[in-house]
Protein backbone atom coordinates (compact mmCIF):
# COMPACT_ATOMS: atom_id res chain seq x y z
CA UNK A 1 0.00 0.00 0.00
CA UNK A 2 1.56 3.58 -1.25
CA UNK A 3 0.13 6.58 1.01
CA UNK A 4 1.01 9.77 -0.26
CA UNK A 5 -0.06 13.75 -1.11
CA UNK A 6 -0.87 15.46 -4.08
CA UNK A 7 -0.94 19.19 -4.62
CA UNK A 8 -2.71 20.87 -6.80
CA UNK A 9 -0.61 23.60 -6.70
CA UNK A 10 -3.80 26.46 -6.24
CA UNK A 11 -2.48 30.50 -5.01
CA UNK A 12 -5.37 31.12 -2.67
CA UNK A 13 -5.90 34.24 0.64
CA UNK A 14 -5.51 32.76 3.89
CA UNK A 15 -9.17 34.06 4.82
CA UNK A 16 -7.92 34.06 8.77
CA UNK A 17 -5.40 37.14 7.54
CA UNK A 18 -5.87 38.19 4.26
CA UNK A 19 -2.28 37.33 3.37
CA UNK A 20 -1.53 35.81 -0.45
CA UNK A 21 1.47 34.25 -1.10
CA UNK A 22 3.68 35.08 -4.16
CA UNK A 23 3.60 32.35 -6.77
CA UNK A 24 7.60 31.84 -6.09
CA UNK A 25 6.46 31.34 -2.19
CA UNK A 26 4.17 28.61 -3.26
CA UNK A 27 6.64 26.89 -5.72
CA UNK A 28 8.77 26.93 -2.73
CA UNK A 29 6.53 25.85 -0.71
CA UNK A 30 5.39 22.76 -2.84
CA UNK A 31 9.35 21.78 -2.80
CA UNK A 32 9.48 21.92 1.11
CA UNK A 33 6.31 19.67 1.22
CA UNK A 34 7.83 17.28 -1.16
CA UNK A 35 10.49 17.01 0.66
CA UNK A 36 8.78 17.09 4.16
CA UNK A 37 6.55 14.41 2.75
CA UNK A 38 9.98 11.93 2.35
CA UNK A 39 10.98 12.98 5.30
CA UNK A 40 7.90 11.75 7.44
CA UNK A 41 8.41 8.44 5.80
CA UNK A 42 5.57 9.00 2.90
CA UNK A 43 5.86 7.42 -0.57
CA UNK A 44 4.24 9.23 -3.30
CA UNK A 45 4.11 13.17 -3.99
CA UNK A 46 1.87 13.91 -6.83
CA UNK A 47 2.03 17.60 -8.29
CA UNK A 48 -1.41 18.93 -10.55
CA UNK A 49 -0.70 20.36 -13.66
CA UNK A 50 -2.91 24.03 -14.22
CA UNK A 51 -1.93 26.21 -16.95
CA UNK A 52 -4.19 29.51 -15.68
CA UNK A 53 -4.00 31.26 -12.65
CA UNK A 54 -4.42 31.27 -9.83
CA UNK A 55 -2.24 28.14 -9.94
CA UNK A 56 1.21 27.69 -9.98
CA UNK A 57 1.45 23.92 -11.51
CA UNK A 58 2.60 24.65 -14.99
CA UNK A 59 5.61 22.75 -16.18
CA UNK A 60 5.06 19.83 -13.37
CA UNK A 61 8.37 18.28 -15.34
CA UNK A 62 10.26 20.83 -14.04
CA UNK A 63 9.07 20.52 -10.66
CA UNK A 64 9.33 16.75 -10.38
CA UNK A 65 13.09 16.60 -11.59
CA UNK A 66 13.64 19.51 -9.00
CA UNK A 67 12.17 17.51 -6.25
CA UNK A 68 13.47 13.97 -7.55
CA UNK A 69 16.97 16.04 -7.07
CA UNK A 70 16.62 16.89 -3.61
CA UNK A 71 14.87 13.49 -2.37
CA UNK A 72 15.88 9.95 -2.38
CA UNK A 73 13.23 7.50 -1.94
CA UNK A 74 9.56 8.75 -2.56
CA UNK A 75 7.97 7.87 -5.85
CA UNK A 76 7.20 11.28 -7.51
CA UNK A 77 3.99 11.52 -9.83
CA UNK A 78 0.85 13.69 -11.49
CA UNK A 79 -2.50 14.95 -10.27
CA UNK A 80 -2.89 15.02 -12.94
CA UNK A 81 -1.07 15.05 -16.40
CA UNK A 82 -3.43 16.63 -19.30
CA UNK A 83 -3.62 14.27 -21.67
CA UNK A 84 -5.87 16.52 -23.41
CA UNK A 85 -4.20 19.16 -24.19
CA UNK A 86 -0.48 18.07 -24.04
CA UNK A 87 1.22 16.39 -26.80
CA UNK A 88 1.84 13.01 -26.14
CA UNK A 89 5.23 12.86 -28.06
CA UNK A 90 6.23 15.98 -25.40
CA UNK A 91 4.89 13.48 -22.27
CA UNK A 92 6.42 10.57 -23.67
CA UNK A 93 9.93 12.44 -24.02
CA UNK A 94 9.65 14.29 -20.52
CA UNK A 95 8.44 11.71 -18.60
CA UNK A 96 10.91 8.33 -19.45
CA UNK A 97 13.61 11.45 -19.40
CA UNK A 98 12.80 11.89 -15.57
CA UNK A 99 12.67 8.27 -15.35
CA UNK A 100 16.24 8.38 -16.22
CA UNK A 101 17.09 11.24 -14.11
CA UNK A 102 14.96 9.99 -10.78
CA UNK A 103 16.43 6.09 -11.27
CA UNK A 104 12.73 4.74 -11.86
CA UNK A 105 11.17 6.69 -8.82
CA UNK A 106 7.89 8.34 -10.93
CA UNK A 107 4.59 7.32 -12.72
CA UNK A 108 1.57 9.46 -14.17
CA UNK A 109 -1.59 9.93 -13.77
CA UNK A 110 -3.50 10.83 -17.13
CA UNK A 111 -6.38 13.44 -16.32
CA UNK A 112 -7.95 15.43 -18.94
CA UNK A 113 -8.69 19.08 -17.27
CA UNK A 114 -12.00 20.84 -16.33
CA UNK A 115 -11.27 24.11 -17.62
CA UNK A 116 -12.90 25.06 -20.81
CA UNK A 117 -10.75 28.40 -21.90
CA UNK A 118 -7.47 25.98 -21.45
CA UNK A 119 -8.16 23.74 -24.23
CA UNK A 120 -8.28 26.83 -27.17
CA UNK A 121 -4.75 27.96 -25.48
CA UNK A 122 -3.68 24.75 -26.95
CA UNK A 123 -5.55 24.33 -30.08
CA UNK A 124 -7.95 21.80 -28.55
CA UNK A 125 -12.20 21.76 -27.72
CA UNK A 126 -13.00 20.94 -24.32
CA UNK A 127 -15.72 19.00 -25.82
CA UNK A 128 -14.06 16.51 -27.26
CA UNK A 129 -11.96 16.32 -23.71
CA UNK A 130 -12.93 12.23 -24.13
CA UNK A 131 -11.61 11.35 -27.35
CA UNK A 132 -8.72 13.50 -27.04
CA UNK A 133 -7.71 11.35 -23.63
CA UNK A 134 -8.65 7.81 -25.71
CA UNK A 135 -6.80 9.40 -29.08
CA UNK A 136 -3.33 10.82 -27.32
CA UNK A 137 -3.38 8.11 -24.78
CA UNK A 138 -3.43 5.15 -27.37
CA UNK A 139 -0.48 7.04 -29.07
CA UNK A 140 1.50 7.60 -26.01
CA UNK A 141 1.24 3.95 -24.92
CA UNK A 142 2.59 3.03 -28.62
CA UNK A 143 5.77 5.71 -28.04
CA UNK A 144 6.90 3.93 -25.02
CA UNK A 145 6.94 0.70 -25.96
CA UNK A 146 7.80 0.50 -29.72
CA UNK A 147 11.16 2.12 -30.73
CA UNK A 148 9.78 3.16 -34.04
CA UNK A 149 6.35 4.15 -34.42
CA UNK A 150 4.54 5.36 -37.70
CA UNK A 151 0.83 6.86 -36.56
CA UNK A 152 -1.64 9.11 -37.90
CA UNK A 153 -4.94 10.03 -35.94
CA UNK A 154 -7.32 13.03 -35.63
CA UNK A 155 -5.91 15.57 -32.79
CA UNK A 156 -2.35 15.60 -33.94
CA UNK A 157 0.40 15.38 -37.23
CA UNK A 158 0.83 12.20 -38.23
CA UNK A 159 4.30 10.62 -37.38
CA UNK A 160 6.36 8.90 -40.14
CA UNK A 161 9.35 6.81 -38.52
CA UNK A 162 9.24 8.66 -35.15
CA UNK A 163 11.25 6.87 -32.17
CA UNK A 164 10.80 9.05 -28.88
CA UNK A 165 14.10 9.68 -26.90
CA UNK A 166 15.49 8.99 -24.75
CA UNK A 167 13.86 5.74 -24.35
CA UNK A 168 12.02 4.03 -21.27
CA UNK A 169 14.30 3.01 -18.25
CA UNK A 170 15.59 -0.64 -18.38
CA UNK A 171 13.24 -0.91 -21.39
CA UNK A 172 10.06 -0.74 -18.64
CA UNK A 173 7.62 2.52 -19.19
CA UNK A 174 6.44 4.67 -16.26
CA UNK A 175 3.22 3.19 -14.62
CA UNK A 176 0.02 4.82 -15.79
CA UNK A 177 -2.61 5.80 -13.72
CA UNK A 178 -6.02 7.54 -15.28
CA UNK A 179 -7.67 9.93 -13.03
CA UNK A 180 -11.38 10.61 -13.47
CA UNK A 181 -13.90 11.59 -10.54
CA UNK A 182 -17.10 10.81 -13.05
CA UNK A 183 -16.59 9.50 -16.87
CA UNK A 184 -17.02 5.76 -17.04
CA UNK A 185 -15.13 5.68 -20.47
CA UNK A 186 -11.64 6.40 -18.28
CA UNK A 187 -12.25 3.69 -16.07
CA UNK A 188 -13.18 1.85 -19.08
CA UNK A 189 -9.90 3.29 -20.64
CA UNK A 190 -8.18 1.78 -17.55
CA UNK A 191 -9.43 -1.24 -17.40
CA UNK A 192 -8.37 -1.85 -21.29
CA UNK A 193 -4.57 -1.41 -20.54
CA UNK A 194 -4.40 -2.58 -17.09
CA UNK A 195 -3.56 0.43 -16.12
CA UNK A 196 -4.14 1.85 -12.25
CA UNK A 197 -7.25 3.30 -11.95
CA UNK A 198 -7.58 6.31 -9.55
CA UNK A 199 -10.74 8.15 -8.28
CA UNK A 200 -10.17 11.72 -6.64
CA UNK A 201 -13.02 11.23 -4.10
CA UNK A 202 -12.64 14.17 -2.01
CA UNK A 203 -14.94 15.87 -3.96
CA UNK A 204 -17.86 13.23 -4.39
CA UNK A 205 -20.00 10.95 -2.30
CA UNK A 206 -19.02 7.29 -1.36
CA UNK A 207 -21.64 5.65 -2.86
CA UNK A 208 -20.23 7.17 -6.48
CA UNK A 209 -16.95 6.37 -6.13
CA UNK A 210 -18.06 2.43 -4.99
CA UNK A 211 -19.91 2.66 -8.87
CA UNK A 212 -16.75 4.16 -10.26
CA UNK A 213 -14.43 1.40 -8.70
CA UNK A 214 -16.46 -1.21 -9.34
CA UNK A 215 -17.03 -0.46 -13.16
CA UNK A 216 -13.16 -0.51 -13.61
CA UNK A 217 -12.56 -4.12 -11.22
CA UNK A 218 -15.22 -5.65 -13.36
CA UNK A 219 -13.52 -4.29 -16.65
CA UNK A 220 -10.28 -4.90 -15.77
CA UNK A 221 -11.16 -8.55 -15.05
CA UNK A 222 -13.33 -8.43 -18.42
CA UNK A 223 -9.93 -7.23 -20.22
CA UNK A 224 -8.17 -10.24 -19.28
CA UNK A 225 -5.75 -8.74 -16.44
CA UNK A 226 -6.81 -11.15 -13.65
CA UNK A 227 -9.74 -11.12 -11.19
CA UNK A 228 -11.57 -8.07 -10.25
CA UNK A 229 -10.04 -7.86 -7.06
CA UNK A 230 -6.05 -7.52 -8.36
CA UNK A 231 -7.09 -4.32 -10.37
CA UNK A 232 -5.08 -1.77 -9.50
CA UNK A 233 -7.04 1.20 -7.62
CA UNK A 234 -5.87 4.69 -6.05
CA UNK A 235 -7.93 6.98 -3.89
CA UNK A 236 -8.24 10.82 -2.97
CA UNK A 237 -8.75 11.90 0.41
CA UNK A 238 -8.40 15.18 2.53
CA UNK A 239 -7.90 15.80 5.87
CA UNK A 240 -7.10 18.03 8.79
CA UNK A 241 -5.85 17.26 12.19
CA UNK A 242 -5.12 18.01 15.37
CA UNK A 243 -4.38 16.37 18.28
CA UNK A 244 -8.35 17.73 19.93
CA UNK A 245 -10.63 16.93 17.23
CA UNK A 246 -12.37 20.22 18.43
CA UNK A 247 -9.30 21.87 18.07
CA UNK A 248 -8.94 20.71 14.36
CA UNK A 249 -12.68 21.79 13.60
CA UNK A 250 -12.21 25.35 14.89
CA UNK A 251 -8.83 25.97 12.98
CA UNK A 252 -9.98 24.06 9.94
CA UNK A 253 -13.96 26.02 9.63
CA UNK A 254 -12.76 29.41 8.30
CA UNK A 255 -10.59 27.68 5.18
CA UNK A 256 -13.20 25.48 4.20
CA UNK A 257 -16.44 28.07 3.91
CA UNK A 258 -14.13 30.37 1.52
CA UNK A 259 -12.58 27.32 0.19
CA UNK A 260 -12.27 27.70 -3.70
CA UNK A 261 -13.55 24.65 -5.26
CA UNK A 262 -16.77 23.92 -1.93
CA UNK A 263 -16.47 27.22 -0.15
CA UNK A 264 -19.69 29.01 0.75
CA UNK A 265 -21.75 25.92 -0.10
CA UNK A 266 -22.70 22.85 2.42
CA UNK A 267 -21.23 23.45 6.14
CA UNK A 268 -18.13 21.66 7.02
CA UNK A 269 -20.34 18.88 9.13
CA UNK A 270 -22.26 18.12 5.94
CA UNK A 271 -19.38 18.30 3.73
CA UNK A 272 -17.62 15.49 5.98
CA UNK A 273 -20.39 13.44 6.23
CA UNK A 274 -20.95 13.36 1.96
CA UNK A 275 -17.19 12.95 1.33
CA UNK A 276 -14.15 11.58 2.33
CA UNK A 277 -12.77 15.07 4.08
CA UNK A 278 -12.46 14.55 7.50
CA UNK A 279 -11.30 17.37 10.58
CA UNK A 280 -10.68 15.79 13.55
CA UNK A 281 -8.20 14.24 15.84
CA UNK A 282 -5.19 11.94 13.98
CA UNK A 283 -7.30 8.45 15.63
CA UNK A 284 -10.65 9.76 13.39
CA UNK A 285 -8.39 10.66 10.10
CA UNK A 286 -6.76 7.20 11.00
CA UNK A 287 -9.87 5.56 10.65
CA UNK A 288 -11.82 7.25 8.44
CA UNK A 289 -9.13 6.59 6.10
CA UNK A 290 -8.68 2.85 6.78
CA UNK A 291 -13.20 2.76 5.92
CA UNK A 292 -12.05 3.34 2.24
CA UNK A 293 -11.92 -0.06 1.99
CA UNK A 294 -15.57 -0.55 3.02
CA UNK A 295 -16.70 0.54 -0.91
CA UNK A 296 -13.38 0.31 -2.78
CA UNK A 297 -11.75 -3.05 -1.54
CA UNK A 298 -8.25 -3.57 -0.83
CA UNK A 299 -6.54 -0.88 -2.92
CA UNK A 300 -2.97 0.31 -3.81
CA UNK A 301 -2.68 3.98 -3.40
CA UNK A 302 -4.00 6.34 -1.19
CA UNK A 303 -3.11 10.27 -1.77
CA UNK A 304 -4.13 13.16 0.76
CA UNK A 305 -4.67 16.77 -0.36
CA UNK A 306 -2.97 18.53 2.58
CA UNK A 307 -1.46 21.93 0.93
CA UNK A 308 -5.19 24.07 -0.17
CA UNK A 309 -7.41 26.57 0.79
CA UNK A 310 -5.16 29.31 1.59
CA UNK A 311 -3.38 27.01 4.40
CA UNK A 312 0.23 28.58 5.62
CA UNK A 313 3.15 26.29 4.94
CA UNK A 314 4.08 25.77 8.73
CA UNK A 315 0.20 24.29 9.13
CA UNK A 316 0.84 22.15 5.90
CA UNK A 317 3.97 20.79 7.34
CA UNK A 318 2.55 20.03 10.70
CA UNK A 319 -0.28 18.13 8.90
CA UNK A 320 2.41 16.33 7.53
CA UNK A 321 4.05 15.37 10.97
CA UNK A 322 0.70 14.46 12.11
CA UNK A 323 -0.06 12.19 9.31
CA UNK A 324 3.76 10.34 9.71
CA UNK A 325 2.40 9.67 13.80
CA UNK A 326 -0.08 7.53 12.09
CA UNK A 327 1.38 6.37 9.34
CA UNK A 328 2.75 3.07 10.99
CA UNK A 329 -1.12 2.50 12.38
CA UNK A 330 -2.48 3.14 9.12
CA UNK A 331 0.27 1.15 7.10
CA UNK A 332 -0.60 -2.15 9.72
CA UNK A 333 -4.17 -1.20 9.27
CA UNK A 334 -4.34 -1.03 5.35
CA UNK A 335 -2.69 -4.70 5.90
CA UNK A 336 -5.37 -5.83 8.12
CA UNK A 337 -7.24 -8.57 6.05
CA UNK A 338 -5.36 -7.97 3.06
CA UNK A 339 -5.30 -11.11 0.63
CA UNK A 340 -2.03 -12.43 -0.04
CA UNK A 341 -3.12 -12.29 -4.02
CA UNK A 342 -3.97 -8.43 -4.01
CA UNK A 343 -0.89 -6.48 -5.44
CA UNK A 344 1.31 -3.82 -4.22
CA UNK A 345 1.02 -0.73 -6.75
CA UNK A 346 3.38 -1.35 -9.45
CA UNK A 347 7.14 0.34 -9.21
CA UNK A 348 10.08 0.28 -11.79
CA UNK A 349 11.71 -2.49 -9.61
CA UNK A 350 8.18 -4.54 -9.62
CA UNK A 351 7.76 -3.80 -13.64
CA UNK A 352 11.90 -4.38 -14.45
CA UNK A 353 10.95 -7.80 -12.33
CA UNK A 354 7.68 -8.48 -13.81
CA UNK A 355 9.46 -7.64 -17.50
CA UNK A 356 12.17 -10.76 -16.90
CA UNK A 357 14.49 -7.88 -16.12
CA UNK A 358 15.92 -4.92 -17.50
CA UNK A 359 16.26 -3.93 -20.85
CA UNK A 360 19.19 -1.86 -22.28
CA UNK A 361 17.69 0.26 -24.61
CA UNK A 362 19.25 2.83 -26.74
CA UNK A 363 17.96 3.65 -30.50
CA UNK A 364 20.60 4.20 -32.98
CA UNK A 365 19.85 6.34 -35.98
CA UNK A 366 19.49 4.09 -39.63
CA UNK A 367 22.25 4.71 -41.53
CA UNK A 368 21.21 6.30 -44.53
CA UNK A 369 23.80 4.54 -46.62
CA UNK A 370 23.40 1.06 -45.92
CA UNK A 371 19.91 1.49 -44.54
CA UNK A 372 21.00 -0.46 -41.32
CA UNK A 373 21.04 0.37 -37.89
CA UNK A 374 24.49 -0.27 -35.64
CA UNK A 375 23.61 -3.50 -34.41
CA UNK A 376 22.65 -4.81 -37.47
CA UNK A 377 25.85 -3.80 -39.13
CA UNK A 378 27.66 -4.93 -36.33
CA UNK A 379 26.40 -8.43 -36.35
CA UNK A 380 25.77 -8.75 -40.47
CA UNK B 1 -48.23 1.97 -13.12
CA UNK B 2 -47.67 5.41 -15.03
CA UNK B 3 -45.24 7.38 -12.45
CA UNK B 4 -45.57 11.12 -12.85
CA UNK B 5 -43.43 13.73 -10.82
CA UNK B 6 -44.37 17.04 -10.30
CA UNK B 7 -42.36 19.93 -9.58
CA UNK B 8 -43.19 23.01 -8.42
CA UNK B 9 -41.32 25.55 -7.26
CA UNK B 10 -43.35 28.04 -5.37
CA UNK B 11 -41.63 29.79 -2.35
CA UNK B 12 -44.36 30.64 0.14
CA UNK B 13 -47.00 27.72 1.96
CA UNK B 14 -49.46 27.66 0.85
CA UNK B 15 -48.36 29.07 -2.31
CA UNK B 16 -50.52 29.41 -5.67
CA UNK B 17 -48.10 27.58 -7.75
CA UNK B 18 -48.66 24.67 -5.51
CA UNK B 19 -52.30 25.18 -5.33
CA UNK B 20 -52.09 24.84 -9.13
CA UNK B 21 -49.53 21.58 -9.11
CA UNK B 22 -52.31 19.96 -6.97
CA UNK B 23 -55.20 20.83 -9.03
CA UNK B 24 -52.80 19.51 -12.55
CA UNK B 25 -52.24 16.19 -10.54
CA UNK B 26 -55.69 15.57 -9.50
CA UNK B 27 -56.66 16.07 -13.26
CA UNK B 28 -53.84 13.90 -14.59
CA UNK B 29 -54.53 11.26 -11.94
CA UNK B 30 -57.76 10.84 -13.23
CA UNK B 31 -57.37 10.55 -16.49
CA UNK B 32 -54.75 7.66 -15.94
CA UNK B 33 -56.16 4.12 -14.86
CA UNK B 34 -52.99 3.56 -12.41
CA UNK B 35 -50.87 6.28 -11.18
CA UNK B 36 -47.89 6.81 -8.73
CA UNK B 37 -47.20 10.69 -8.11
CA UNK B 38 -43.76 11.67 -7.64
CA UNK B 39 -44.04 14.98 -5.33
CA UNK B 40 -41.30 17.76 -5.23
CA UNK B 41 -41.23 20.97 -3.62
CA UNK B 42 -38.60 22.64 -4.76
CA UNK B 43 -38.82 25.08 -2.02
CA UNK B 44 -37.51 21.81 0.29
CA UNK B 45 -34.59 21.40 -1.43
CA UNK B 46 -33.77 25.36 -1.94
CA UNK B 47 -30.08 24.70 0.08
CA UNK B 48 -28.95 21.68 -1.59
CA UNK B 49 -29.50 22.84 -4.88
CA UNK B 50 -27.80 25.78 -4.01
CA UNK B 51 -25.07 23.41 -2.47
CA UNK B 52 -24.94 21.41 -5.79
CA UNK B 53 -24.09 23.99 -7.72
CA UNK B 54 -21.02 25.32 -5.39
CA UNK B 55 -20.00 21.80 -5.40
CA UNK B 56 -20.76 19.42 -8.14
CA UNK B 57 -22.67 16.18 -6.71
CA UNK B 58 -26.05 16.44 -5.01
CA UNK B 59 -26.65 15.32 -1.37
CA UNK B 60 -27.89 12.12 -0.92
CA UNK B 61 -32.28 13.48 -0.64
CA UNK B 62 -31.32 15.68 -4.06
CA UNK B 63 -29.41 13.07 -5.45
CA UNK B 64 -33.05 10.57 -4.78
CA UNK B 65 -34.78 13.07 -5.98
CA UNK B 66 -33.28 13.92 -9.56
CA UNK B 67 -33.45 9.92 -9.80
CA UNK B 68 -36.74 9.74 -9.17
CA UNK B 69 -37.74 12.46 -11.75
CA UNK B 70 -35.45 11.40 -14.68
CA UNK B 71 -37.38 8.22 -14.48
CA UNK B 72 -40.79 9.11 -14.72
CA UNK B 73 -42.51 8.21 -17.40
CA UNK B 74 -44.43 12.32 -17.02
CA UNK B 75 -43.78 15.28 -15.69
CA UNK B 76 -46.08 18.60 -14.47
CA UNK B 77 -43.71 21.35 -13.97
CA UNK B 78 -44.96 24.33 -12.60
CA UNK B 79 -43.58 27.70 -11.25
CA UNK B 80 -44.45 31.17 -10.40
CA UNK B 81 -43.23 34.09 -12.83
CA UNK B 82 -40.45 36.59 -11.77
CA UNK B 83 -39.29 39.32 -13.54
CA UNK B 84 -40.59 38.21 -16.99
CA UNK B 85 -39.48 34.16 -16.51
CA UNK B 86 -39.85 31.12 -14.36
CA UNK B 87 -38.33 31.38 -11.15
CA UNK B 88 -34.01 30.71 -10.53
CA UNK B 89 -34.99 28.05 -8.19
CA UNK B 90 -37.32 26.21 -10.92
CA UNK B 91 -34.50 27.20 -13.15
CA UNK B 92 -31.53 25.43 -10.76
CA UNK B 93 -33.40 22.23 -10.65
CA UNK B 94 -33.41 21.66 -14.35
CA UNK B 95 -29.42 23.14 -14.51
CA UNK B 96 -28.64 20.61 -12.10
CA UNK B 97 -30.62 17.57 -13.34
CA UNK B 98 -28.54 14.79 -15.32
CA UNK B 99 -28.20 15.56 -19.08
CA UNK B 100 -30.42 13.17 -20.85
CA UNK B 101 -32.98 12.87 -17.75
CA UNK B 102 -35.95 14.26 -19.90
CA UNK B 103 -35.06 12.93 -22.98
CA UNK B 104 -38.26 12.52 -24.74
CA UNK B 105 -40.68 12.77 -21.04
CA UNK B 106 -43.64 14.15 -21.44
CA UNK B 107 -44.07 17.68 -19.83
CA UNK B 108 -47.12 19.71 -18.78
CA UNK B 109 -45.80 23.14 -18.04
CA UNK B 110 -47.88 25.69 -15.66
CA UNK B 111 -46.62 28.95 -14.13
CA UNK B 112 -48.63 31.11 -11.60
CA UNK B 113 -48.21 35.33 -11.97
CA UNK B 114 -50.25 38.06 -10.22
CA UNK B 115 -52.23 38.97 -13.76
CA UNK B 116 -52.27 37.43 -16.66
CA UNK B 117 -50.12 39.96 -18.83
CA UNK B 118 -47.40 37.49 -18.16
CA UNK B 119 -49.13 34.44 -19.42
CA UNK B 120 -46.36 34.29 -22.54
CA UNK B 121 -44.09 33.05 -20.15
CA UNK B 122 -45.50 29.55 -20.64
CA UNK B 123 -44.50 29.78 -24.33
CA UNK B 124 -41.12 32.41 -24.68
CA UNK B 125 -39.26 30.87 -21.64
CA UNK B 126 -40.96 27.70 -20.34
CA UNK B 127 -41.67 25.71 -23.22
CA UNK B 128 -38.07 26.25 -25.13
CA UNK B 129 -36.52 25.31 -21.68
CA UNK B 130 -37.76 22.33 -22.25
CA UNK B 131 -37.40 21.84 -25.79
CA UNK B 132 -33.66 22.30 -25.21
CA UNK B 133 -33.85 19.30 -22.53
CA UNK B 134 -35.81 16.92 -25.63
CA UNK B 135 -38.71 16.77 -23.59
CA UNK B 136 -41.65 16.52 -25.51
CA UNK B 137 -43.98 19.59 -24.13
CA UNK B 138 -47.89 19.26 -24.41
CA UNK B 139 -49.77 22.07 -26.69
CA UNK B 140 -51.55 23.14 -23.95
CA UNK B 141 -49.88 25.31 -21.37
CA UNK B 142 -51.76 26.02 -18.24
CA UNK B 143 -51.33 29.70 -16.44
CA UNK B 144 -52.94 30.67 -13.65
CA UNK B 145 -53.37 34.27 -12.71
CA UNK B 146 -54.62 35.82 -9.26
CA UNK B 147 -57.71 36.06 -10.60
CA UNK B 148 -58.16 32.43 -12.21
CA UNK B 149 -58.40 31.98 -8.21
CA UNK B 150 -61.11 34.09 -7.29
CA UNK B 151 -63.44 35.01 -10.06
CA UNK B 152 -66.25 33.43 -11.99
CA UNK B 153 -66.34 32.08 -15.64
CA UNK B 154 -62.73 31.43 -15.85
CA UNK B 155 -62.16 28.68 -18.04
CA UNK B 156 -58.84 27.53 -16.25
CA UNK B 157 -60.75 24.15 -15.24
CA UNK B 158 -61.20 23.33 -18.47
CA UNK B 159 -57.37 24.34 -19.46
CA UNK B 160 -56.49 22.05 -16.46
CA UNK B 161 -58.42 19.51 -17.52
CA UNK B 162 -57.04 19.59 -21.28
CA UNK B 163 -53.75 19.99 -20.06
CA UNK B 164 -53.39 16.82 -17.87
CA UNK B 165 -55.48 14.45 -20.80
CA UNK B 166 -52.74 15.35 -23.43
CA UNK B 167 -50.03 14.37 -20.90
CA UNK B 168 -51.92 11.33 -19.59
CA UNK B 169 -52.31 10.48 -23.12
CA UNK B 170 -48.47 10.81 -23.72
CA UNK B 171 -47.20 9.54 -20.89
CA UNK B 172 -49.70 6.86 -20.36
CA UNK B 173 -48.70 5.00 -24.39
CA UNK B 174 -44.87 4.85 -24.68
CA UNK B 175 -43.45 1.80 -22.07
CA UNK B 176 -41.04 4.25 -21.23
CA UNK B 177 -39.02 7.04 -22.62
CA UNK B 178 -36.29 4.07 -23.04
CA UNK B 179 -37.88 1.97 -25.18
CA UNK B 180 -38.73 4.84 -27.53
CA UNK B 181 -34.87 4.44 -28.22
CA UNK B 182 -34.36 8.74 -28.16
CA UNK B 183 -32.50 8.98 -24.82
CA UNK B 184 -29.19 9.76 -24.39
CA UNK B 185 -27.19 7.54 -22.49
CA UNK B 186 -26.31 9.35 -19.18
CA UNK B 187 -23.34 8.39 -16.75
CA UNK B 188 -25.57 5.62 -14.70
CA UNK B 189 -25.80 3.98 -17.76
CA UNK B 190 -22.13 3.78 -18.66
CA UNK B 191 -21.83 2.52 -15.17
CA UNK B 192 -24.32 -0.02 -15.78
CA UNK B 193 -23.10 -1.65 -19.49
CA UNK B 194 -19.90 0.39 -20.23
CA UNK B 195 -19.05 1.30 -24.00
CA UNK B 196 -15.90 -0.78 -24.53
CA UNK B 197 -12.70 0.77 -25.63
CA UNK B 198 -12.45 -0.34 -29.10
CA UNK B 199 -15.54 1.78 -29.57
CA UNK B 200 -14.37 4.20 -27.46
CA UNK B 201 -11.12 4.47 -29.52
CA UNK B 202 -12.76 3.98 -33.46
CA UNK B 203 -15.05 6.79 -31.94
CA UNK B 204 -12.32 9.12 -30.77
CA UNK B 205 -10.96 9.07 -34.39
CA UNK B 206 -14.01 9.45 -36.06
CA UNK B 207 -14.44 13.12 -37.55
Amino acid sequence: MQIGIFSVGDVTTDPTTGRTPSEHERIKATVAIARKAEEVGLDVFATGEHHNPPFISSNPTATLAYIGAQTGRIVLSTATTLITTTDPVLIAEDYAKIQHLTDGRVDLMMGRGNTGPVYPWFGKDIRQGINLAVENYALLHRLWREDVVDWSGRFRTPLQGYTATPRPLDGVPPFVWHGSIRSPEIAEQAAYYGDGFFHNHIFWPASHTRQMVDLYRRRWEHHGHGPADTAIVGLGGQFFMRRNSQDAIAEFRPYFDNAPVYGHGPSMEDFTAQTPLTVGSPQQVLERTLSFRDYAGHYQRQLFLVDHAGLPLKTVLEQLDLLGEILPAMRAGFAEGRPAHVPDAPTHQSLVAAAGGAVGHAVHAVDDVTGRAPAEAVSA
Amino acid sequence: MTTIAVVSAGLSNPSSTRLLADRLTAATVEALEEVEIVQVELRDLAHDLTDHLLTGFPSARLADVLARVGAADGLIAVTPVFSASYSGLFKTFFDVLEPGALDGTPVLVAATAGTARHSLVLDHAIRPLFTYLRAVVVPTGVFAATDDFGADGTDLDARIARAAGELARLAGKVASPDATGTRRRTVDDELIDPTPFEELLARAQRV
